[in-house]
């Protein structure tokens, strides 16, 4: 366990605020403390920032850089702000937070990614959105955004093309509401800008060699001049089954084998982020489920924790709802590991048997879902301060359509043989189907390795991040909700490869069921408590500050920064989105294999493109 | 041995194959049954679940949001008839998050002054993220969510933004789609009766109007003919029989009957040959041709 720490001295202290006031000892000018109400950590110099990172890093073990993000603070001092958090892993414990600051004009912050290569996308996105020159990043391109995007949307003051107001809600709705279609307003064409002179006549796109910068391509043969192999470049994606979405991955071939990948992503991108800046702080809530759609209920869960956060004592959790937000939050994990093993198999060319079986059980907890929250997949289900609704004493149904089946069930009874009983036979049979043959053995072992040490530098997070052997689960290491009360193990795998992640999230679901199986009694004992215990107005103020909140989701780290002016919506809304750092070591994973795994190997990182892109 | 573990596989595919012929053989002829229906979307089963849509459908749970409705008097009721619960207090408009609600608030003719009554209340179908926000916010339980998911139309622009006439539906629809929520909300206002209704008899010092079951209004002509099975009087509390697969009495009697009996799946619906359709929709559904 901490043969991959042995490059790091151990932590000289290990408390935040005794490493925080080390720090200002030793960077008298360059750190000092983040004195504004309601935020915390450090401000650094940035010309100090790769000296500061290098010290944490290497001396006090803050070898993890899970999120970077951007602040514009137009109006507030006018400056750009870049955040980090950065966490000892395995060992877990409260972030440190630090920040850098730079003015709006010509922005320049000196790159992390010789320290924290998990930086590499996320300083991208900062650059792409805020127009922050990162110097020293040795690929700084638009990573969500085309190339010949003009502006950077995510500052203050940039207005998109269906621009209304800068805050919902917006005026022209009530009390004189006069209906209007914004694409009538601003027909298509004339809601887009261009760069000064730029004309469609004019453009050419970027050429592939241009783009591809960063990859090793170029006619080249190899050494053994008796089998000349060309290299060669192929897109796999945007459309492609195995892409799970439209995702692209330029992949520089020699032969077969792979000799760099580079992946190409948003073009699913729909800014969420500032959608979330608009929006009321209420009014995120059903965005976040769109995130990525198959763990609904879990990023509602991150998002709720992160505002309650905000809140600072005004709202508190009732224990009832505590115990149905776990219960949401783990069966959305045993839904998302099936999915997941399910696809992998169909990734692998086994053509959706294994898929529909997974499916199938799939179903059972949607339609929990449905019945409780109103909806399968956009659940909408987590309020700040509780949830939406108890459950129902019964999972019944109305007709009301032309030949409609009913079907009623009683909800506890329902649930009771739902754990104990569906979803073990279902994982069971999962087990039996795939874990031993020999097909899945002999193209999953030993593909796609992704060495322990090579994950937390990664910032990889979630089962990538277990099954490379690195104990790190944010229920263990930073615990929220009542996962402190609750038995359950950390699972690991020791090999980093394909099938340890499949084997891995077989481990996991188990261990919901096993947390499930304690919700269970809990949930009759707490029966008719209250489930909320928030503000029951319809749009909330929140105070003055900032706050990271972070789950253990299905598929990592799932993170939402947030900076509030103390006004009805945020003034920065950041997702660090799992399966968008997740995507970081793809290139260094599909190295050396062949164009058949590259699949595989994305099929076991598990993304969705909906919460890559955002 | 080599090739066990493909084979141990191939035993999980070949017991799912012999289970889905047990069902066949099992509940021969009897495929459409209500009950065999429940037995084969429950837990316990084994076999196939799949639903054969559009030949039956899985009906939705009571909670269940699609688009949101508005909620009005019934057509014949012997005080309000027709008239509309939303005050126009923009509450809904405000909170939601895709800002697909448009309303213009009444206003008295007479004195100018702003009524509590909307003019004219409009949603954008397709902007409508299905949240369910409107509903849970409006504080006279004027807007509730739909179940009809069946919402395809061939025209995009107009017919998709719905205004107070498509919005409006009487309040036995929403008793019929979601009896125990609408019971739970009558409880919660005292009454039947709109809440402004019974604020006012509040202050007047008056009992609560219509309490009790909403269904069982002696005093009251039975409604319209039209709404025959949503007027049906719906348990006031939920039925309590234990075992899991067993239909509700209700259940059994409101569903499959749906598709032959001269009750419409909506109230203003009308019949066209063999099938209901919504005088109110733009387009007419196609008609599909049943294979046998
Ligand atoms: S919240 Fe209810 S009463 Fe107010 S405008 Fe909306 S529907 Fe009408
Ligand atoms: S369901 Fe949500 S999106 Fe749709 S109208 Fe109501 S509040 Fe708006």
């Amino acid at each position: 366990m901490t043969d991959f720490m042995t490059d790091q001295a151990l932590p000289k202290v290990t408390d935040l605020p005794s490493t925080i006031a080390a720090l200002k000892e030793r960077f008298p000018d360059a750190v000092r403390d983040d004195t504004r109400p309601g935020y915390e950590g450090v401000i650094v110099e940035a010309a100090k920032l790769p000296e500061f990172a290098r010290v944490i890093r290497g001396e006090y073990g803050f070898n993890y850089l899970s999120s970077l993000t951007a602040v514009d603070y137009l109006g507030h001092g006018d400056h750009l702000e870049v955040v980090y958090h950065a966490f000892r892993v395995p060992s877990g414990g409260k972030p440190l937070v630090f920040k850098a600051q730079t003015d709006r004009q010509n922005p320049v912050i000196p790159s992390l990614v010789s320290i924290y290569p998990g930086a590499d996308f996320q300083e991208r996105e900062a650059y792409d959105l805020y127009g922050i020159h990162f110097a020293g990043h040795p690929n700084l391109k638009r990573i969500l955004l085309w190339e010949g995007f003009e502006g950077h949307p995510m500052r203050k003051d940039y207005q998109e093309a269906y621009y209304e107001q800068e805050t919902k809600p917006f005026d022209s709705r009530w009390p004189s509401g006069h209906v209007f279609r914004a694409e009538e307003y601003n027909p298509f064409g004339h809601n887009v800008r261009y760069p000064a002179g730029f004309t469609l006549d004019n453009y050419k796109p970027i050429s592939e060699a241009e783009f591809q910068h960063g990859m090793s391509l170029g006619v080249d043969i190899m050494g053994d001049p008796a089998f000349r192999t060309d290299r060669l470049l192929v897109n796999l994606g945007p459309h492609h089954p195995s892409t799970h979405g439209v995702f692209r991955m330029m992949v520089a071939l020699n032969g077969e084998t792979v000799e760099s990948l580079e992946p190409v992503m948003g073009y699913l991108h729909r800014n969420h982020e500032k959608i979330g800046e608009r929006n009321t702080w209420y009014g995120n809530m059903p965005y976040t489920d769109r995130l990525d759609y198959i763990c609904s209920m879990a990023n509602n869960l991150a998002y709720a924790i992160t505002v309650e956060q905000m809140m600072r004592g005004q709202v508190s959790v009732p224990y009832r709802a505590e115990v149905i937000r776990v219960l949401m939050a783990e069966l959305t994990r045993i839904v998302n590991h099936l999915w997941s093993i399910g696809f992998l198999l169909n990734d692998l060319g086994a053509f959706f048997t294994p898929a529909l079986y997974a499916i199938q059980t799939r179903e059972y907890i949607l339609d929990f879902f449905e019945a409780t929250a109103g909806s399968r997949m956009m659940c909408n289900y987590m309020r700040i301060g509780g949830v939406f609704k108890d459950l129902p004493a019964r999972i019944r149904s109305e007709a009301a359509l032309v030949n409609d089946r009913v079907r009623d069930m009683d909800t506890m009874k329902y649930l009771e043989q739902l754990i104990n009983d569906r979803l073990p036979r279902s994982i069971d049979e999962l087990d039996e189907l795939l874990s031993e043959s020999e097909i899945i053995k002999s193209r999953c072992i030993g593909v796609g390795l992704l060495p322990a040490e090579m994950a937390i530098a990664y910032s990889a997070s979630g089962p990538l991040l277990r099954a490379s052997g690195v104990p790190y689960d944010i229920r263990r290491a930073n615990p929220y909700s009542i996962y402190p009360e609750l038995e359950f193990d950390v699972c690991t795998r020791p090999n980093g490869d394909i099938y340890d992640r499949y084997c891995l999230r077989l481990d996991e679901m188990r261990q919901s069921v096993r947390i499930l199986k304690q919700i269970l009694p809990r949930l009759k004992e707490t029966a008719g408590q209250p489930i909320f215990g928030g503000k029951s107005s319809y749009s909330i103020k929140v105070p003055a500050g900032e706050a990271y909140g972070f789950a253990e989701n299905p598929k990592g780290e799932l993170g939402f920064y947030c900076v509030s002016m103390g006004g009805g919506n945020p003034w920065r809304y950041h997702v660090r989105a799992p399966s968008f750092i997740n995507l970081t070591p793809l290139g260094e994973m599909c190295k050396g294999q062949k164009v058949a795994d590259v699949v595989a190997i994305l099929g076991s990182i598990d993304i969705v493109l909906g919460e890559t892109d955002r | 041995m080599y090739g066990s573990g493909i084979l141990k596989g191939l035993g999980v595919t070949f017991r799912h194959l012999i289970t889905t012929f047990i069902d066949d053989i099992q509940w021969l002829g009897r495929k459409r049954d209500v009950e065999v229906f429940q037995q084969k979307q429950s837990l316990a089963n084994r076999g196939l679940v799949t639903v054969e849509y559009p030949d039956e459908k899985l009906a939705v749970p009571e909670r269940f949001r699609f688009t949101p409705f508005l909620v009005t008097y019934n057509h014949d009721d012997p005080d309000y008839p027709g008239k509309d619960w939303c005050t126009s207090c923009g509450i809904c408009a405000k909170v939601c998050p895709p800002q697909c609600i448009w309303i213009v608030r009444g206003t008295d003719p007479n004195t100018g002054r702003p009524k509590p009554e909307p003019e004219q209340f409009y949603i954008d179908i397709d902007i409508c993220m299905n949240c369910g926000y409107c509903a849970e916010y409006c504080p006279f339980d004027a807007i509730k969510m739909d179940h009809n998911y069946e919402l395809a139309s061939y025209d995009r622009t107009s017919a998709h933004i719905y205004d107070k006439a498509r919005l409006s539906r009487e309040i036995r629809y929403w008793q019929s789609i979601a009896p125990t929520t609408a019971a739970e909300e009558q409880a919660a206002r005292g009454g039947y009766d709109h809440t402004d209704v019974q604020k006012a008899r509040k202050k007047a010092g008056l009992e609560p109007s219509r309490p009790g079951p909403y269904a069982t209004k002696p005093a009251e002509p039975e409604p319209a003919p039209a709404a025959a099975a949503v007027a049906e009087p719906p348990a006031a509390a939920p039925p309590v029989e234990a075992a899991k697969p067993e239909p509700a009495p209700k259940a059994e009697a409101a569903a499959p009957s749906a598709a032959d009996d001269e009750t419409p799946p909506h109230p203003g619906w009308v019949k066209r040959g063999r099938r209901w359709i919504d005088p109110n929709a733009k387009v007419e559904p196609v008609r599909r041709k049943r294979q046998t």
